[in-house]
């Protein structure tokens, strides 16, 4: 009897937080389902209405503008990343490898942005553009603009705990093994920190490809992927939209699992 | 400080005059302490020495200093005639055990040993790296990872990436402290095997005086950034110069007395009542108060009016406060009559039983085992809080 | 080995391996484009939003925008929008709340119980990332709908007064287009955020203090409240800000499930901005926004007593 309390008692948290996992799932579940609706019949309802795979099978069929805000919102993603990981790695090793007057300054305008509501972030860029008569050219550089700045931050303090978390005896046993300056940084430090640039050029990636509310309202007349979706709402959500969802958690899951195994693979061969 | 060097096995010291490392007048200063002050030291080529001390007494330091990844305030480092002192640690042959040795997680065992010879331009190492992984018996797991292996393993990688750039002074940062005790017993001998091998200078970085006194040829022993006392390990133990070393190195009773003056070969002390005499070249002070030591395990002890067999004077009026059965030896605590509490250490060669607590005893020694230091000192320097 | 015994350089701190020449500017120089990109596009912003809070309300994007230091805009704006204002700070409220509960017992899950799945169940949390947030708040929609599966479940099991009772204002037999919709979609998109650093500072508890305190404590539910709860208090302030943050400024969720009535500052800001073209009132309003957001985020943390947030 108390050896069953026991047991329920231990398995119990797990339990209760494995079903709160599940319910994440729950809306990622219908996106997939979704993107085998045929809806043709109804566009108003948000529905499951009848199995097809014609989205999958036929992309060039699929409704005006959706490949379009998908090419735009990738494009900006990728030129967002490169940016923001260039310069938030650089700021990053700044920040913990160098003493500079006005560091902690730095620091807190870094915290800043992630702990700003979109909404006010956005406004106020905004204005600026505004201010600065650039209100009536919105569109792929502002939305860039806007998103390298939010992506930084992430960038910065990825980064910046991955190269604080490393060990900086490993530099000077390096220097101490006849490694120059630069030697030292090309064996031992990039490699080591690389893993912190990828992570963080994922999640940039990822940020600026999702971002809605900073994008929409400094867009202008371009379309992103979840500027689509938003407006699709009001019209009726073409379920096309579902295979790109579906397709971007896929691929997601892929390079994460992908890596993991990669990893142990290697780690498999150089123990046998 | 030249000496005849025969055991130069493979080093890429140059032949002829001696390769030691001589610090002068090393002084590092940091914004709020100074961690080393004003060092003089010669470490003779080829010896195995031993930096010891209680943290924070500068030794880390003076090592960083040697390796150059801290830069002197003042003062020079020599090796031979070459002055090294603000050299880049990466032109100078000096190589460093690190206390968590360190190891490039990214790189394989291999490729960790192989990386000074790399850097240095030597292509066709294979044999080399072999041959030292075989010194250090991890051939078999050359192609793992340093998270792979066990600590004593990481600390054998990181001695063999140290050894096989043959450095001419090889420098070891606590190199044992992350080991526990059995592996650490074991590491030492292997080390003190290895050092007698290669030959090479090792200086050695410790707080643990047993693991100095094991390893090392000559030991110094450090306290607030100056060097106590330098000697051999038993000069040391037998004959310490201040309190410090007294009971950083071992235990000892020091016992307060006012000097009478000199004898001959003998100083005088009166202490509690009694005289006692101790060698000229074993008191460290001539006039005024003194303290008088004694080591534990040379005070003999004996239940009141049985004789002792001491030629010393006999000190009554004693009794056991506490009793420690440690094996080998029995721990007693005995509360003098002037209210001090002495150790005595007695070992169990089961002549006689067991004192209990509260027996009332006599102790004595021979007066050549006791030592007499400078009074103005504290004589609680060096105990070890815990 | 280049210099001969004796000759010291001239100035030794120069040559130091710690601080070469130069080192001192390679930090200014490491920081400076990423430091310029967020002084010019989000520090500068922040002047341009107060200027153009207190623009002429009579101007618009066409006609452009006097700045006459019109202060009456933030009395107007919190007027106009109170209701809005207050909604979004409850919405968010009730929603960080429910994530804390919820988030704490899959933090505490996957950094005590969880054993060697540990580090898949840290992948999970944030896998719903890995696809858009507005699809995914879009199928809250489906789940919410008037014909979708929880509400014919409860017209089936009788319990559509309980549905009414969880609605919190509707008595229409729905969830869809009530506040429960919005602050379900808030809690459903806001959870990782609260999770991962709970799960940083209650991985960091050591399990022994948790064991001696149920040998201190008889009862495991005294223990966690003495021990365990007051250690992971950083992982508490810091989860409970990075949900609230967001969520107040937050429009999707109230856009997409709820109803006119549901509807948050943010909707305000975002249609004054593009719709209305009025600069002004926006301005204010997000001025507003960012202050009581700010206000609380102080009062809070020092009521929590926390300062390792940065």
């Amino acid at each position: 009897m108390r050896a069953a309390r026991r047991w329920v008692g231990n398995h119990l948290i797990l339990g209760l937080g494995l079903l709160i996992l599940a319910y994440t799932f729950v809306p990622i579940a219908i996106v997939v389902l979704m993107s085998f609706n045929d809806s043709s019949k109804s566009r108003n309802v948000y529905k499951f209405q009848k199995f097809t795979t014609d989205h999958w099978l036929h992309p060039h069929g699929w409704a005006n503008g959706i490949w379009d805000s998908v090419l735009l919102s990738i494009s900006i993603a990728a030129c967002a990343t490169v940016i923001a990981t260039v310069l938030g790695t650089l700021a990053a090793f700044a920040l913990v490898r160098h003493r500079f007057a006005g560091r902690s300054a730095a620091n807190v305008i870094i915290f800043l942005p992630m702990a700003s509501p979109e909404i006010v972030m956005g406004s106020s860029l905004l204005a600026l553009f505004v201010s600065a008569g650039y209100g009536g050219h919105l569109g792929f550089i502002t939305i860039l603009i806007a998103h390298i700045m939010f992506c930084l931050s992430f960038v910065i303090v990825t980064v910046k705990a991955r190269l604080a978390g490393l060990n900086d005896n490993l530099e000077q046993a390096a220097m101490d093994l006849y490694a120059t300056e630069s030697q030292t940084f090309r064996r031992i430090t990039f490699p080591l920190v690389l893993p912190g640039i990828v992570g963080a050029a994922l999640l940039s990636f990822s940020l600026s490809f999702d971002d809605f509310i900073i994008t929409n309202l400094n867009a202008g007349q371009r379309v992103t992927f979840p500027m689509y979706v938003y407006g699709a709402n009001q019209r009726g959500v073409p379920m096309e939209v579902n295979v790109i969802g579906t397709a971007m958690f896929v691929i997601s899951i892929v390079i994460v699992v992908g890596n993991e195994v990669v990893r142990r693979r290697q780690e498999k061969a150089l123990a046998a | 400080m030249s000496q005849v060097h025969e055991t130069g096995t493979a080093t890429r010291a140059p032949s002829g005059p001696s390769r030691d490392l001589k610090l002068a007048q090393l002084t590092k200063e940091y914004a709020t302490f100074t961690a080393v002050k004003a060092l003089d030291l010669v470490v003779p080529q080829g010896k195995f020495f031993a930096l010891l001390g209680p943290s924070g007494c500068g030794k880390t330091t003076t090592l960083r200093m040697v390796a150059g990844l801290e830069t002197p305030t003042s003062g020079t480092i020599h090796l031979g005639d070459t002055e090294i002192t603000y050299d880049k640690p990466y032109k100078r042959p000096v190589n460093t055990v690190f206390q968590n040795y360190a190891l490039f997680p990214h790189l394989n065992i291999a490729k960790n040993v192989a990386f000074g010879l790399e850097r240095r331009g030597i292509k066709d190492h294979k044999k080399q790296v072999a041959d030292m992984l075989e010194l250090v018996e991890l051939t078999s797991q050359a192609h793992k990872k340093p998270t792979q292996m066990s600590g004593g393993q990481q600390q054998r990688v990181a001695l063999a990436r140290a050894l096989i750039n043959q450095p001419e002074v090889l420098l070891l940062d606590e190199p044992l402290g992350a080991l526990d005790l059995k592996l650490r017993r074991g590491m030492q001998l292997e080390l003190k095997r290895i050092q007698t091998e290669v030959g090479l200078t090792f200086v050695h970085v410790t707080h643990d005086q047993e693991e100095a006194m094991t390893m090392a040829d000559t030991i110094a022993v450090m306290n607030q950034g100056v060097i106590e006392q330098m000697g051999a390990p038993n000069e040391l133990y037998e004959n310490p110069r201040t309190t410090f070393v007294a009971n950083f190195l071992g235990q000892s009773n020091l016992i307060a007395g006012e000097i009478e003056g000199r004898d001959g070969d003998l100083v005088k002390v009166r202490v509690q009542g009694a005289v006692a005499s101790i060698p000229a070249d074993r008191a460290h002070s001539e006039s005024g108060k003194g303290w008088l030591g004694i080591r534990p395990e040379k005070v003999l002890i004996a239940e009141a009016g049985q004789p002792i067999d001491a030629p010393g004077d006999v000190i009554t009026g004693g009794y056991v406060t506490d009793v420690s059965f440690v094996g080998v030896s029995t721990q007693y605590m005995v509360k003098m009559p002037w209210g001090q509490e002495l150790m005595v250490f007695e070992q169990n060669t089961g002549a006689r039983r067991m004192l209990p607590v509260g027996t009332k005893v006599d102790i004595s020694w021979r007066p050549e085992f006791a030592f007499l230091l400078d009074a103005s000192q504290d004589a609680k320097a060096g105990i070890e809080e815990d | 080995m280049t210099s001969t015994a004796g000759v010291a350089p001239a100035n030794p701190h120069e040559t130091a391996t710690k601080a070469p020449r130069g080192r001192k500017l390679t930090g200014y120089w490491l920081i400076l484009p990423g430091a310029l990109w967020l002084l010019v596009f989000f520090v500068i912003p922040f002047y341009s939003l107060l200027a153009a809070s207190l623009f002429d309300p009579k101007g618009s994007p066409l006609t452009g925008y006097d700045m006459t230091w019109h202060f009456g805009n933030f009395v107007d704006a919190f007027d106009q929008y109170k209701g809005q204002i207050g909604r979004s700070i409850l919405y968010a409220g009730i929603a960080t709340l429910t994530c804390l509960v919820v988030g704490y017992v899959l933090a505490y899950a996957i950094a005590f119980k969880a054993g060697r799945w540990k580090n898949l169940m840290l992948v999970l949390v944030i896998a719903p990332f890995f696809t858009s947030f507005l699809l995914r708040t879009l199928s809250w929609k489906l789940i919410l709908a008037d014909d979708g599966w929880v509400v014919s479940a409860a017209q089936t099991l009788h319990l559509t007064n309980l549905l009414n009772l969880i609605g919190l204002t509707s008595t229409d037999d729905r969830l869809l287009a009530t506040p429960f919709a919005v602050i379900a979609g808030l809690t459903y998109n806001f959870l990782p955020f609260m999770v991962l650093p709970l799960y940083a500072s209650l991985e960091k508890v050591d399990i022994r203090l948790i064991e001696a305190s149920g040998d201190l404590y008889a009862s495991p539910i005294r223990g966690f409240f003495k021990v365990t709860f007051p250690l992971s208090l950083p992982g508490v302030v810091a989860g409970t800000l990075l949900t609230f943050i967001p969520a107040a400024g937050d429009y999707v969720n109230a856009q997409l499930l709820g109803s006119p009535n549901t509807r948050m500052v943010g909707n305000s800001i975002q249609n004054l901005f593009t719709s209305q073209g009025d600069y002004a009132a926006a301005g204010a309003l997000s001025v507003i926004l960012m202050v009581i957001i700010v206000a609380a985020v102080m009062l809070y943390v020092r009521t929590a007593g926390t300062e390792e947030l940065v």
